[in-house]
């Protein structure tokens, strides 16, 4: 009963537990290897794969820092070009019948279809894997921008108009703060989605970065080095979605409690 | 103070058209507290937005202070049945809010004084800085009570604003609302669904009948204040004009005769 009631409120279990996770995890994985003698062209021990990693350190944070500028570009780009868009979208209802059934044609579009195209137009540098993450975390946010926008409480709404408040304070004071929550949300999904963008983006043709190590790798049969490369994949994945959480309990302190 | 003239709403909705309120006259005077009371769907909430100046009405005529009502009014303040505070607001914050909206030609230094003297007067003093959701409903409701008085309104409108809080907390608001009412003469109008909050609070009642909303009957309350939902020393008064009241409220469609009560 105790141990129950640690293990649930206590805040180093909260650390604790998923580290255990972890930890069971690699070792179930080390086991599976053991026990059914997998070949190590074939699946290589957690072990192989950290000393890939510590092989050329270097080089790897370099190709992880290059997916990284990639994924925080069109991440930024998308916020940037999304939340206008919402924004008009919740305004106008003409505007909202003309582009909505647009972006659900594009968001409906498989993204890696995609890919070969910007690499038509746009060769093999930085600037189609920052479109790629752009398409995958355009629509999310848009999504959740309108959807905050509108969910606005009516009785607040009347509020303000009871206090005489002219159209531009009601979106400033009321409406834009009331939808932040509803965007980091959409952030948030969007965050995980614009790693992915960015791998599909080197996976269509690309001289650095994470993804491009992964299928270079392949090339080779060194599966240890792929394993180090998906790895670093993910540890970016989890620092940025727990950057956006941080950063809203920064920002928006109020909103864990009324929501 | 408040002047309705054969005012009349009709609203158009999908299953056709609805009369919520038809043909009231009412005068309420200055420093008068009227409440409203009838069945719900009366149209009694209806009624106060015409006033407030957030819905036009369809016929008749609505003036405050002289002053024929088309948009809301500054010197006009709405209390609502939840106290509909901003969540990212502090308290003292949330009771500026009116204060802010109005620009720049407020002395903002002597409102921040007025609001903190406010908060004092409703027992919230120390509890400035606090975030909405740390506090009660009762609690909450007295923020939203602070932020309706900061503009020193002429009128108050309120809709239900003890409804939502438990019998306690509502004895107390409602001695509360009194007490600031006779402090700072302002005229207030009242809409409730309890009879006995009806009474306690007002100098007249008026009943509304349902669909539409009709002046059933303008009942004046003669006991002395303060009065008291709670240890009460007008029982009898209080409970003989709320027997009246139910009767008023209880009766069927076809005994209603709407009365003139101007």
């Amino acid at each position: 009963m105790t141990n129950r009631s640690w293990l649930t409120t206590s805040r180093s279990a909260a650390v604790l537990l998923p580290i255990l996770g972890l930890v069971a995890a690699i070792a179930l994985w080390w086991l599976a290897i053991v026990a059914f003698s997998i070949e190590s062209f074939l699946l290589p021990t957690p072990g192989a794969v950290a000393a890939k990693f510590l092989e050329q350190p270097g080089y790897l944070l370099q190709q992880t820092w290059v997916s990284f500028l990639e994924t925080i570009l069109g991440f930024g780009l998308a916020i940037v070009a999304g939340v206008p868009i919402a924004l008009l979208i919740v305004r106008s209802v003409i505007l909202e019948r003309l582009v909505y059934p647009l972006l659900l044609a594009v968001n409906a579009i498989p993204k890696i279809a995609i890919a070969p195209l910007l690499v038509v137009w746009w060769g093999f540098g930085q600037l189609p894997k920052v479109l790629m993450v752009l398409l995958v975390c355009f629509f999310p946010i848009v999504i959740s921008t309108a959807q905050g926008m509108k969910s606005t409480p009516a009785e607040l709404v009347e509020l303000l108009r009871s206090l005489k408040a002219g159209k531009a304070q009601e979106f400033f004071k009321l409406r834009l703060i009331y939808a932040l929550p509803q965007v980091f949300t959409g952030l948030k999904v969007a965050i995980s989605l614009a790693v992915i963008g960015s791998v599909i983006g080197e996976f269509a043709g690309a001289t650095e970065g994470l993804g491009y190590v992964i299928t270079s790798s392949g090339a080779t049969a060194d599966v240890a080095l792929a394993f180090a490369a998906i790895a670093l994949l993910s540890v970016m994945s989890i620092i940025l979605f727990y950057g956006l959480v941080l950063l809203e309990h920064l920002l928006l302190p109020w909103a864990q409690e009324t929501r | 103070m408040i002047k309705l003239d054969g005012v009349g709403q009709v609203f158009e909705g999908r299953a056709g058209r609805v009369q919520a309120l038809d043909g009231i006259d009412l005068h309420v005077q200055e420093n008068e507290f009227v409440t409203l009371i009838g069945r719900s769907g009366c149209g009694k909430s209806t009624l106060l937005r015409l006033i407030a100046g957030l819905l036009p009405p369809t016929y008749g005529g609505v003036a405050v202070a002289g002053e024929p009502v088309t948009a809301p009014r500054r010197d006009v303040s709405f209390m609502f049945q939840r106290p509909a505070l901003l969540p990212w607001r502090s308290v003292l914050s949330n009771v500026m809010l009116p204060v802010e909206i109005s620009g720049g030609d407020l002395d903002r230094k002597k409102y921040v004084e007025r609001a903190h003297e406010l908060l004092e007067l409703v027992g919230l003093d120390g509890f400035e800085r606090r975030l909405p959701h740390e506090l009660s409903g009762g609690m909450q409701q007295r923020v939203s009570l602070c932020r309706s008085l900061i503009r020193r309104p002429k009128v108050m409108l309120m809709d239900e604003p003890f409804s939502a809080l438990d019998a306690l907390t509502r004895t107390e608001l409602s001695e509360e609302l009194q007490r600031i009412q006779m402090e700072l003469a302002t005229t207030i109008v009242f809409v409730t669904h309890s009879i006995e909050e009806a009474v306690v609070l007002a100098d007249r009642v008026v009943v509304l009948t349902p669909r539409p909303g009709r002046l059933r009957e303008v009942v004046e309350i003669d006991i002395p204040r303060p009065r008291s939902l709670g240890q009460n020393a007008h029982l009898t008064e209080v409970a003989q004009i709320s027997a009246h009241l139910h009767a008023l409220l209880a009766e069927k469609q076809a005994e209603i005769r709407p009365v003139d009560a101007r």
